[in-house]
């Protein structure tokens, strides 16, 4: 299975290790990850603004673009996802807001929110199967207890996401299952980590990440995964706890299907 | 007609929120992440819009410190979605002449090591016009 897929601007400068792990491990896994052409930057945050027009156009570029290569998209970094999907569904629910990018992007046809959009976590769910995965895995996490971070942008608005229940999430934790690692449940794994305002307020970011870092040690996580690159990066850099590190997921994935050994992971 | 009615009217049709279902029961600002630091609170910017005080939301330090987590918009049990209204108030404040909330050359002193690009690209997105 091929997929059109959507990196954005992180993966391609600081979340490097995001990127290439989960396209090495969509190969091991039997799909490929072929990178939209002149994708543009989405932004890194929807807005809601109903006549908010410009700020949807990079999204409906790549949309289109994965609908002519009748392939559905896909995306690593939750940010993207959570952009692109929530475009989409406004170019499928809001005619005025259909009308209005396709009397801008003038496209050879209209694009009326045909593509599918898929997280990454979700193809694996969804068209791999965790069975599969967990086939797959070369060496397992025996013994690790790995806290999943959802935060924000993977799981609201629920309605319109549908990638998992927005307020008991659980498909991180069966990922990890799948790796051979054991789950830690806590309850501060789907609140925020304070996001773009560590540009406007560091400490206020930092209380944040404190709280959850705080809440998972309490909850005997060894470390924490992540799909979103603010988040690691807020969670690493502002917290006054040094003990639970964080990785990308597909770190994780990579390590346990044997293609880029970590010793954290061992 | 008066100009916060009007502003009022505005920013509830491009959230799509209707500030009369809600039910002053303030789950949203339980539920903020930051609501401690807001000189007005989610339920606050709900209240405020329906008696037309957006003179004085649209000067607030509060529409810089909603973190656009959808907390609120996710668990209010009347579907008011209060997120969505702050960020038609911000988007109002920000496109006023001469009153981005981020200027590119803050940008340089901001930047640490290894900050994402997510990071800058969001905050452009959210703090100017
Ligand atoms: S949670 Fe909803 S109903 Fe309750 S105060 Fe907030 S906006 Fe109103
Ligand atoms: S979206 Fe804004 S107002 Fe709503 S809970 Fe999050 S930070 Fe608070």
């Amino acid at each position: 299975m091929v997929y059109s897929y959507y990196p954005g601007c992180t993966l391609k400068n600081t979340a490097k290790e995001l990127d290439e792990c989960g396209r090495i491990s969509a190969e091991a896994l039997g799909f490929t990850l072929e990178e939209i052409t002149d994708w543009q930057c989405c932004g890194g945050q929807y807005t809601s603004g109903k006549d908010e027009i410009v700020t949807k156009l990079s999204s409906v570029r790549a949309l289109d673009d994965a609908k002519k290569s009748e392939q559905d998209l896909v995306t690593l970094c939750s940010a993207c996802y959570n952009v692109i999907k929530q475009t989409n569904n406004a170019m499928i629910e809001d005619s005025d807001m259909q009308m209005k990018v396709n009397n801008y992007l003038k496209l050879d046809e209209p694009y009326k929110g045909e593509t599918s959009v898929y997280h990454f976590l979700e193809v694996l769910r969804d068209k791999v199967g965790f069975d599969k995965v967990k086939e797959a895995v070369k060496a397992p996490l025996k013994g690790k207890k790995v806290g999943a971070y959802y935060g924000c942008l993977l799981l609201r608005p629920g309605k319109v996401l549908q990638f998992d229940d927005p307020e008991n999430p659980k498909i991180m934790e069966d990922f990890i299952k799948a790796l051979g690692g054991t789950p830690v449940i806590y309850n501060m794994r789907n609140e925020c980590c304070g996001g773009y305002t560590i540009l406007e307020d560091t400490d206020a970011a930092g209380r944040n990440t404190s709280k959850i870092l705080l809440n998972a040690e309490d909850m005997g996580a060894d470390f924490l995964i992540t799909a979103c690159p603010l988040c690691q990066y807020n969670l690493m850099q502002n917290s006054l706890s040094e003990k639970t590190p964080i990785y990308y997921f597909t770190e994780l994935l990579a390590h346990a299907l044997g293609l880029r050994e970590k010793e954290c992971f061992k | 007609m008066d100009k916060n009615k009007l502003l009022s009217e505005q920013v509830q049709r491009n959230s799509g929120v209707d500030v009369s279902k809600c039910m002053r029961c303030g789950k949203c600002t339980a539920t903020c992440p930051n609501y401690d630091l807001m000189e007005y609170h989610p339920h606050q910017f709900v209240n405020m819009v329906e008696n037309d005080k957006l003179d004085v939301l649209m000067k607030s330090s509060s529409l810089y410190l909603c973190l656009n987590c959808f907390a609120c918009v996710e668990r209010c049990p009347r579907g008011v979605e209060p997120g969505k209204l702050v960020e038609a108030i911000r988007l109002e404040a920000v496109r006023q002449k001469e009153n981005n909330h981020l200027k590119p050359d803050q940008i340089v002193e901001k930047l640490t090591e290894g900050m994402p690009q997510q990071a800058i690209t969001t905050a452009f997105r959210k703090y100017t016009k």
